[in-house]
């Protein structure tokens, strides 16, 4: 039945999205969460308003008055609850019928690695690192005994996938026009990568690797920020994501790699 | 408690009123010790709410008192934020509502309104609360430990509370904490199938009991869990075990030296499987004083007692299998959360049949707008908001995006604060004169109520609004972030009704140690109510009940056809 709505998805009204102060849609299925979002809080608003609209009228029908008494038996009282069920169970059939496909096509089912910007992001206190696997599209290793402050991610120096590789920091650059995979994880704490303009958010494990995907519609820097608690400096542990046509990605990553090869 | 126990020889001072095994001191204990602790994790926060306001600047009057290791200059630092945050929830929630909902009412009324001359235990449930006394002791003491108090939030998710300073005090006292509600839960599960009046069938208890009884369910279902996890937590901490730790480990370029193969989402699974139920543990007890209060200003039948009575159970039952939408978003398998979606929806229809009841049960009524009433009352709308603001954070979808935003501090403010406290604070008003023979000022407990529900929302629906634009949470500074700019002045709104809220609990305080001692006289029955409580002295004597009572009749006979007066006690004989 959700789906009978969704049709409204795509001529979504901006005044809605104002009116619930979210920031713009800068991913490929930000309008579907936004779409949820509206759904719930127009059900939610009716449910209120009923509740209250009824309750302000009993209150005021039956206040207190001088010689009147109560009335023993109790009238009506199943079509009442009848009423708040039907009310509430229509509500949620149109939120699971909605939010069970949604669902897995944002979060259950991932693009294909092959068609995707692939990348990992590593989050340590209080900085975001991502790794690009570089023009040969394969990761170098990472392990716990290379970390060092000139290699933050511990990359293996003597796996040749790794040469090409490019790392940056609190900086994630993406293409627009495909979808991003991220490998997600964290070296110290748990921490929670979030990108309010993508609608994407997911918590960085250590010891766990979670995997998302975005693909970004916008060009242009969108705020990267944790959302999990993660120590003293958790407010400003901050990144950007900057999104670039497809060949500007491809030659911006080219020349990373270029820059490392010729360090090193 | 039978005829030769202690009320025949005089005791002791220490015996009567701090070592007390009458239900009704240990319960009035309960209810001061947990008043104080909700003023002071009040008090925390609103330190707190300075900081979120005005980012940075001196803290006025109270800053200078800070020692520099908290708040240089009056400047609060981020580790005092994080302790303030931390020390907030834990203290509002286990030393300040479940206390004063299950440790103060629960004790004190519980007994009286099944007829029963004390608990079944008395001895047992004077060492729960002397379990809650230490525990509360050292969580407030840990502020002056070295490191200071817990700062990884109330969740305490490791890694990072294994490794922050502060988290071995907050460990050891949840252990008191837990073991003494397990104490009073077992008390009450006993005390309630055993020490019923003649008469009292469970389909008669008044629908506090029945409150209290599933909440005792489950605090001693669910609090085993968390006690364990809080041991493995410490033991990661103290004994080098690496419980929630996996190898590689890296922190501050420094490699953790811990043998690995921990999970940190074992406590997330394990915290939550508490956590969860404990919202109900929460609420289900306002829910039951609700329920009481309306039956009684209304002067008629509650509407659907079996419903209300049934809805408890089930969400008691339910409430046990919905930890993980705390977890969407957490790393768990994306396909868990559909089975978490769809019982949190279910949870949510007996919650419906429960305020839809309490709704219904105006209609026919003679409705007194008592002070009681009046927070009965407006608990109904106030945690419709905190429960339907529950819908979009327990869907996945979602979920992804207002996950530990400010959207979910509204909501469970809504559902705790202007939910169950609101409730709570009802109940004082309502059970005050049972407690000291005299009642509270009426006058100064509506401006207490208007003012504290007005301010209520100003401090809580703002962040919807901060929420909905994408706000994170336990930010020590939320204008560090750009996306968090055009709401920082909602910010200073919370913060200014927060103020205004505390103040506004003045004529509270005042009116409750004032009404003790000077309060209009109020008789054994005041409210003309039905239900047993009403039917011994107040204060009630040792004891209790000078015959054993015998109920004839449900809770809630008011306005019965043919009778004069428009109350039918449940011990009158026909």
């Amino acid at each position: 039945m959700g789906f009978l709505f969704s049709c409204y998805v795509n001529a979504m009204h901006p005044a809605l999205l104002r009116f619930l102060g979210l920031p713009a849609q800068g991913s490929s299925y930000a309008h579907k969460v936004d779409f949820d979002l509206l759904l719930l809080h127009a059900g939610m608003a009716a449910m209120f308003i009923i509740w209250a609209v009824l309750m302000a009228f009993l209150l005021i029908r039956y206040r207190r008055k001088e010689g009147r008494q109560a009335i023993y038996e109790s009238t009506g009282g199943a079509w009442a609850l009848a009423g708040g069920v039907a009310i509430v169970l229509f509500e949620l059939v149109i939120i699971v019928t909605y939010s069970i496909p949604t669902w897995s096509t944002i979060s259950l089912r991932l693009p294909d690695e092959k068609s995707s910007n692939v990348i990992a992001v590593v989050a340590e206190q209080f900085a975001w690192n991502v790794h690009y696997p570089g023009p040969d599209g394969k990761f170098g290793r990472r392990a716990a005994q290379f970390v060092d402050s000139g290699n933050v991610l511990g990359l293996d120096p003597g796996d040749p996938d790794g040469k090409d590789d490019v790392v940056t920091l609190n900086e994630l650059h993406a293409p627009l026009g495909k979808p991003t995979l991220v490998y997600l994880t964290s070296k110290d704490v748990i921490h929670s990568f979030f990108i309010p303009a993508f609608r994407v958010k997911r918590d960085a494990v250590p010891g766990m690797v979670s995997p998302l995907w975005f693909e970004p519609i916008l060009e242009g820097r969108f705020t990267i920020s944790c959302a999990q608690l993660c120590g003293i400096g958790h407010a400003t542990m901050q990144g950007v994501a900057i999104t670039h046509p497809a060949e500007e990605f491809e030659s911006w990553l080219k020349e990373q790699s270029a820059l490392k090869d010729a360090t090193d | 408690m039978d005829a030769e126990s202690p009320q025949h020889r005089s005791l002791t001072w220490l015996e009567r009123y701090l070592f007390s095994i009458d239900h009704k001191v240990i319960g009035l204990q309960y209810l001061i010790t947990s008043l104080l602790f909700l003023l002071f994790g009040f008090a925390l926060v609103s330190l707190l709410r300075w900081q979120l306001a005005y980012p940075g600047q001196p803290i006025p009057l109270i800053g200078r008192w800070l020692p520099d290791t908290l708040a240089p200059g009056g400047v609060m630092l981020p580790e005092f934020y994080n302790q303030l945050g931390a020390m907030h929830g834990t203290i509002m929630i286990f030393l300040g509502v479940v206390p004063l909902g299950v440790g103060a009412f629960g004790n004190y009324i519980l007994p009286l309104q099944i007829g029963a001359p004390d608990m079944a235990f008395p001895r047992m449930n004077m060492l729960s609360y002397w379990m809650y006394v230490p525990g509360g002791i050292l969580m407030l003491l840990s502020f002056f430990l070295p490191g200071g108090a817990a700062q990884s939030g109330w969740t305490s998710y490791p890694p990072l509370s294994i490794i922050n300073p502060g988290q071995t005090a907050w460990l050891i006292a949840m252990v008191f904490i837990i073991t003494s509600s397990l104490l009073g839960s077992i008390n009450f599960i006993v005390t309630t199938l055993n020490m019923r009046a003649r008469g009292m069938s469970l389909w008669r208890m008044p629908i506090f009991v029945w409150a209290q009884l599933i909440t005792a369910v489950l605090l001693l279902l669910a609090f085993p869990p968390l006690e364990a996890a809080a041991i493995l937590q410490l033991m990661d901490r103290v004994a080098g075990t690496s419980f929630y730790l996996p190898a590689g480990l890296i922190v501050s370029g420094e490699a953790l030296k811990v043998s690995g193969g921990g999970q940190p989402l074992l406590w997330q699974h394990l915290f939550w499987f508490l956590a969860h139920p404990e919202v109900y543990v929460l609420l289900l007890p306002a829910m039951g004083i609700c329920a009481e209060i309306i039956a009684n200003g209304t002067r008629k039948p509650l509407f659907g007692y079996n419903i209300i009575a049934g809805s408890m159970l089930g969400i008691g039952f339910m409430s046990f299998i919905v930890w993980a939408h705390h977890m969407f978003v957490s790393g768990m398998s994306p396909a868990l959360s559909n089975f978490f979606l769809i019982t949190t929806l279910i949870i949510s229809i007996p919650s419906v049949l429960i305020l839809t009841a309490l709704v219904w049960s105006l209609k026919g009524g003679n409705v007194r707008f008592s002070v009681p009433m009046l927070f009965a009352l407006a608990f109904l709308p106030m945690f419709g908001i905190g429960g339907l603001t529950g819908l979009p954070l327990g869907t996945h979808v979602t979920d992804m995006y207002l996950h530990d935003t400010y959207y979910v501090i509204g909501h469970f403010h809504y559902v705790v604060v202007t939910g169950s406290i609101i409730a709570l604070m009802g109940g004082i008003y309502y059970w005050f004169p049972k407690w000291f023979g005299r009642k509270m000022s009426d006058f100064w407990g509506k401006v207490h109520f208007w003012g504290t529900l007005a301010c209520m929302n100003g401090v809580f629906f703002p962040m919807f609004i901060q929420g909905l634009a994408g706000v994170s949470r336990r930010l020590y500074d939320p204008t560090l972030q750009p996306q968090n700019l055009s709401t920082q002045p909602w910010n200073v709104v919370s913060s200014v009704a927060a103020w205004a809220l505390f103040l506004f609990q003045i004529p509270f305080i005042v009116n409750f140690f004032h009404s003790i001692f000077r309060g209009e006289k109020s008789g054994e029955n005041p409210w003309k109510a039905t239900t047993l409580e009403w039917a011994c002295p107040s204060p009630p004597p040792h004891g209790n009940f000078s015959n054993p009572p015998r109920v004839y009749r449900g809770p809630y006979e008011y306005s019965v056809p043919g009778r004069e007066a428009d109350w039918f006690p449940q011990d009158e004989a026909a």
